[in-house]
């Protein structure tokens, strides 16, 4: 379906990442957000609040994270599109309620600039340190989403493809931006409403006497359920069956937690999303992603200018992790990855080991706190070539 | 021939709430919270509510798995975060019911801070906290509202902490109504709970609720009938009594009975208001939209 036009400001804008972000989200179909005031993240729910009462809809700001982090599913299951936004010591408390929505299948989207840490860290400088958090922060065996924007047009596009996959696998997606996206300042096109797509909330045509909440089809997503309507459903963060009720048998778990994984694995190469340059003939290939691939860039366009076969390899999509797309580049000769990001080498691990020991793995890390130089990661270039 | 009479088999009232598929429920031998969910169901038929549009919400604990024995929309969140949960899900429905429906640890301890400031924020909430003085579902700890000298599997010597007096707490914070109950009292709780589904704003009935197995028996207080009789010998009705008054100890007083019932502007009324006396008609006063 189209995106409700009351929601979309088209046009050609002068924004940053943040409020193109709050824009997206409201693009998307957003009309619920609750956040909590964190830097250097708060401008995307300024705006939504200043935006939200003449789109129709509502913003609440929370005591702490813990509550915005849940307060959205609240309202995702009253029917709302929803998310919410923070950053680095926020996301830590937000972690309790991504294992619920990955358990209760609550669409939602979650929005972390990420800022420097561990802890208070660098409120208001960059990082990307938040990646494996991402993946892993919530306790328990699951997958998620997360998509990396590196301009502020791609914080508007990229907002809309998290909540369309999210309703799509029934799973909370993560915009994960960093603190120089969200806060640069660019061009950003808003295309009329009627050209944004938008995947509506997959709601159950079973009645309610045969509607089973947790059964699925061969796309392992269950039905939603509409609330106030006599389906008298039940939602629980427990073990559940396909009823919805909890049931404590090692059977039921395997079967819940390999589904929940499943859904998203199966799906990898559809949710996959990348930017490829000159691979084909690349003896290199440098992967990067947000805003380490502007800086990424022009060490790449330096190192053709050399003379070395540098290719480009951009996650757009970082989880699920494109593993395929290393094996093929990996078994196609290429002699190392460089992996430059604004940490210590986080997805340069999974680079590593989605390469299976066929091509080397350069990291090059950065502690956070600015961007990298474009000539360490061309020395990282041309080391990979000794 | 014999002769065959039929006689009419009394249904229970209560049946129809309940997901009778998941019965026998996990609940101990003497505990009050199926009582209080009796009360519960009674004062739902009292209001003769469409149940369609009435949704609990619980947190974790035994009184957090009310939620998954009623026959309507119901969840079953995380620790401490129902009254957020029920927050987004009001803001999102406010023609919908939403009861929260949790225990003493849930919602004071872990749970304290988004109570608070619910009742601050007059959510049109309606808070059910079955207080059994103890974590019970994992093993009778020192709670929040456990009585000095009191024994507890983290307090073997007894309890030294002061308790919270619930009542005074959301008074303070802002609830629009509250009282307090036991589940010796199930006439008055039902009306209660009838009462307080009507009302307009954050609601709070306490319900002093036996624990047998681990309260009762660490304490040396019988079984759940010695409950009930150390109820009727100790209460004492005092409507109105003001909360500062009224904090419970272990084998004191317990005064019970409605304490505040006032009107204040709800959360959407407020924000309403200010929204659309600041943008006049560019306020869109229609809620939260349904995504699809």
């Amino acid at each position: 379906m189209q995106s409700d036009p009351r929601g979309v400001l088209t046009g050609t804008h002068f924004l940053d990442g943040d409020h193109a972000c709050c824009e997206g989200a409201l693009a998307a179909g957003a009309r619920f957000a609750s956040g909590y005031p964190i830097t250097p993240s708060t401008e995307v729910v300024e705006r939504f609040a200043a935006r939200i009462p003449t789109v129709g809809g509502t913003f609440i700001q929370m005591e702490d994270e813990l509550a915005a982090s849940i307060t959205l599913q609240g309202a995702v299951w009253g029917g709302a599109k929803a998310f919410t936004v923070t950053s680095g010591p926020g996301f830590s408390l937000m972690m309790e309620h991504v294992g619920y929505a990955v358990m209760t299948e609550t669409p939602c989207v979650f929005v972390n600039v990420q800022r420097g840490g561990p802890s208070t860290g660098l409120p208001t400088l960059p990082a990307q340190a938040d990646m494996m958090q991402a993946r892993w922060g919530s306790h328990g065996d699951y997958q998620i989403i997360a998509l990396c924007p590196k301009s502020p047009q791609e914080c508007f596009d990229l907002t809309i493809t998290a909540f369309n996959l999210a309703e799509q696998y029934r799973t909370p997606v993560f915009v994960m931006m960093d603190e120089c996206v969200g806060h640069m300042t660019e061009k950003v096109i808003i295309p009329p409403a009627g050209q944004i797509e938008i995947t509506p909330r997959r709601y159950t045509t079973a009645a309610p006497d045969q509607f089973q909440p947790y059964a699925t089809g061969s796309d392992l997503v269950p039905d939603v359920p509409p609330i106030a309507s006599g389906y008298s459903f039940h939602i629980t963060g427990l073990t559940h069956d396909e009823r919805g009720y909890p049931s404590m048998t090692p059977e039921t778990q395997d079967h819940l937690v390999r589904r929940l994984q499943d859904k998203i694995l199966n799906a990898v190469e559809k949710i996959t999303l990348t930017e490829e340059e000159n691979l084909n003939d690349a003896e290199v290939v440098v992967v990067s992603y947000g805003i380490t691939s502007r800086v990424a860039q022009r060490a790449i366009d330096l190192a053709r200018a050399k003379g070395i076969r540098a290719g480009k390899l951009r996650l757009i999509t970082a989880w699920p992790f494109p593993d395929f797309k290393f094996r093929a580049l990996a078994s196609n000769g290429v002699r190392a990855f460089v992996v430059p990001e604004l940490n210590l080498g986080q997805m340069a691990r999974e680079v590593q080991r989605a390469a299976g020991g066929q091509s080397r793995v350069i990291p090059v890390t950065h502690a956070g706190g600015n961007v990298h130089q474009p000539e360490q990661i061309l020395r990282a270039i041309e080391e990979a070539l000794l | 021939m014999a002769t065959t009479i039929d006689v009419p088999v009394p249904g229970n009232l209560v049946e129809p709430f309940l997901r009778s598929e998941r019965i026998p429920h996990i609940w101990c031998p003497g505990c009050g919270i199926g009582t209080t969910v009796n009360c519960f169901a009674r004062a739902l038929l009292n209001t003769k509510k469409d149940l369609r549009k009435v949704a609990v919400v619980s947190g974790i604990g035994c009184t957090g798995r009310v939620a998954g024995y009623v026959k309507l929309d119901s969840f079953h969140t995380t620790h401490g975060r129902a009254i957020p949960f029920a927050t987004g899900l009001k803001l999102s429905r406010p023609d919908i019911d939403v009861v929260v429906y949790s225990g003493d640890g849930d919602l004071f301890a872990i749970g304290g801070n988004h109570l608070i400031h619910a009742a601050r924020r007059n959510i049109n909430l309606k808070v059910i906290c079955v207080n059994n003085l103890i974590y019970a579902m994992t093993g009778g700890q020192t709670g929040p509202a456990t009585p000095e000298d009191a024994i507890t599997a983290t307090a073997p010597f007894g309890a030294y902490e002061p308790a919270f007096n619930m009542p005074q707490l959301v008074e303070a914070a802002g609830a629009s109504y509250v009282a307090r109950w036991t589940t010796y009292h199930v006439k008055q709780l039902e009306r209660s709970m009838t009462e307080m589904l009507s009302h307009d704003g954050f609601s709070f009935i306490e319900v002093l609720s036996p624990c047998p197995t681990l309260y009762q028996r660490r304490n040396k207080m019988g079984d759940g009938l010695d409950a009930m009789k150390f109820y009727k010998e100790k209460s004492k009705v005092r409507h109105g009594a003001p909360t500062s008054e009224i904090g419970l100890t272990r084998d004191g007083e317990i005064v019970v009975g409605k304490f505040v019932d006032r009107q204040r502007p709800d959360y959407v009324e407020l924000m309403r208001r200010q929204l659309r006396e600041h943008l006049g008609e560019r306020f869109i006063n229609d809620g939260v939209p349904t995504c699809c």
